[in-house]
């Protein structure tokens, strides 16, 4: 972001060899406080806006230099399941106010687009100008609100996440940040719909994303593998938000095992890769975040 | 006797496992030119070539057994080892399975009037509070592929609509998908429901999605895993084998 009002932006502060700190998991924080399974966290941001305040403060609190707006799942398809596709603006725009307002100086909020979790024709039903509708709604949600930047993630196929990007950009004067997930199989890393950590860099750098990645799906050490594939083949920015291990049951719940000392290890090798930003998904509290600056920082 | 279309030759050699190349090289072997030819359409994805060649193949006296076997099924074999050895993805996957279902549009008609044993009756659906079905209707498209009758109870489903669905359509098979981690143990509780009720010795339970492993079917007391919709095919044979040798004793 340009320095409009005289203060460092995301851009500028990577620019300076600064290291940012992304914030920790979101469905994990508001399942813990209040979000029923299956519920949709996005009516939280007009239902519950001081747990999802909260949740910023929290992490902002733990050393997050950039915390995600509450909006994952805030494109048109997913809320529709839901019945609330008519709020598409609504629920975003007030999903980048409660961060904002939680937002120290000079820290910053990133809208947050997940997949999602439709085909584009022929393939599937949807259209890429649905699609591309969506996500600029979304973007410029996040702008009206006060985000500096969106965060395109968890993206499976190049094409809705080039679109994403292009829609972020042509909608908004945000930095546009992009990650994929990955699954390693026989062959090595790859996303659902068959895309590699190279091309994932190639496709979302050339539909003009500032910043590139990966996130979730596996646990860091594999992180640090496709991090270390993507560094290869770009001199840009790049960031990488890493689950806290895979998910286990225990008693019934869910876990994530990773601890902040194992995770803040691998956070400083991707660190010295070297990766711009980094951060938590899945499973990643407070604690985790606190160990990630700690380790960067150190 | 080599494979005699070209095209299905080609594909034959990315099954690379001796015992895989075995079993399909056998399947295919000596099998009608237009068998091998609507393998090949379906391995390509071509769904208007598998909707001719179906139509031309019954015309010419095929019956709806052998374009399903000589024909649909092996091509399914090639995709699904294709599939699980990261040679091709979902996409691909999806236009096969496309492909497939232009054929079955001629064929099912043929085998239900037939009264033809299915391989068996699966309930399948996406657990209570997850709304995710890519996943689920991947592995469905599949297990109708190869010769399931499925009922889809869709998502949001609670281990009553599991235990109605059974009981109603007198299944061997549940499966259950999750793609939340959230949502992830309700496929216990599922499983625990099925036992309060008295019902889990009467079928079997398989369980998948994106966070789920095999540690977890496990301690959850599934009776199996499956990595991917093709495992799930696999899986869902061994379960129904199993059922009927434990009934037949």
């Amino acid at each position: 972001m340009a320095v409009s009002d005289g203060k460092p932006g995301i851009l500028d502060r990577l620019a300076a060899g600064d290291t940012l700190i992304f914030d920790g998991a979101t469905g994990t924080y508001l399942q813990n406080n209040g979000l029923e399974p299956g519920a949709s966290p996005e009516l939280m941001n007009a239902d519950s806006p001081e747990t999802v305040q909260g949740m910023a403060q929290h992490y902002f609190d733990a050393g997050s230099d950039i915390v995600l707006t509450n909006t994952f799942g805030g494109n048109k398809f997913m809320l529709k399941r839901y019945g609330a596709e008519e709020r598409l603006y609504e629920l975003n725009r007030a999903a980048a106010e409660l961060a904002r307002a939680a937002a120290p100086e000079g820290k910053f909020v990133s809208g947050s687009i997940g997949p999602t979790g439709e085909f584009i024709e022929p393939l599937g039903t949807a259209t890429e100008d649905e699609l591309y509708d969506t996500f600029a709604v979304m973007s410029k949600a996040f702008e009206d609100g006060g985000a500096d930047a969106v965060m395109i993630e968890t993206q499976l196929a190049i094409e809705e996440a080039a679109i994403a990007v292009r829609a972020a950009k042509d909608a908004t004067k945000l930095v546009v940040m992009a990650t994929m997930v990955f699954d390693k199989g026989p062959r090595g890393y790859f996303t659902m719909m068959g895309v590699t950590p190279e091309q994932a860099v190639e496709g979302l750098e050339e539909a003009g994303a500032d910043i590139v990645g990966t996130n979730c799906g596996l646990s860091i050490d594999k992180m640090v593998e496709i991090a270390t594939r993507m560094r290869a083949v770009t001199d840009k920015y790049l960031v990488v938000q890493s689950n806290a291990g895979m998910p286990v049951i225990r008693n019934g719940e869910t876990c994530y095992l990773d601890t902040p000392e194992f995770m803040a290890e691998h956070y400083r090798k991707l660190a010295d890769l070297p990766i711009n930003i980094l951060g938590g998904c899945c499973g990643t509290t407070a604690d985790h975040i606190r160990a990630l600056v700690q380790s960067v920082r150190a | 006797m080599p494979i005699t279309h070209e095209g299905l030759a080609r594909e034959f050699e990315f099954v690379t496992n001796p015992g895989e190349r075995k079993h399909i090289f056998e399947a295919i072997d000596g099998t009608a030119p237009i068998m091998q030819e609507m393998a090949y359409a379906l391995i390509v994805g071509n769904n208007t070539e598998v909707d001719r060649l179906t139509q031309e193949a019954l015309a010419e006296g095929f019956t709806a057994n052998q374009l399903l076997d000589d024909g649909l099924l092996n091509g399914m074999a090639i995709v699904g080892v294709k599939f699980r050895d990261n040679l091709i993805f979902v996409p691909e996957v999806l236009v096969a399975a496309r492909a497939m279902k232009a054929g079955m549009t001629y064929i099912e008609p043929i085998l239900s009037a037939s009264g033809a044993e299915p391989a068996g009756i699966i309930i399948m659906g996406t657990v209570k509070g997850d709304l995710h079905d890519i996943g689920k209707n991947l592995c469905i498209m599949m297990l109708r592929g190869a010769g399931f009758v499925v009922h889809d109870i869709g998502v949001d489903s609670s281990p009553e609509d599991f235990i109605d669905a059974a009981e109603e359509h007198s299944a061997h098979v549940v499966g259950m998908s999750a793609l939340l981690t959230t949502t992830m143990p309700n496929m216990g509780r599922t499983i625990a429901t099925f036992e309060d009720m008295g019902m889990r010795d009467e079928v079997r339970i398989m369980v998948g999605g994106a966070p789920v492993t095999q540690d977890f079917a496990d301690e959850m007391g599934a009776d199996a895993y499956g990595d991917n919709a093709v495992d799930a095919v696999d899986k869902a044979k061994e379960l129904v084998k199993l059922l009927g040798e434990l009934n037949s004793d």
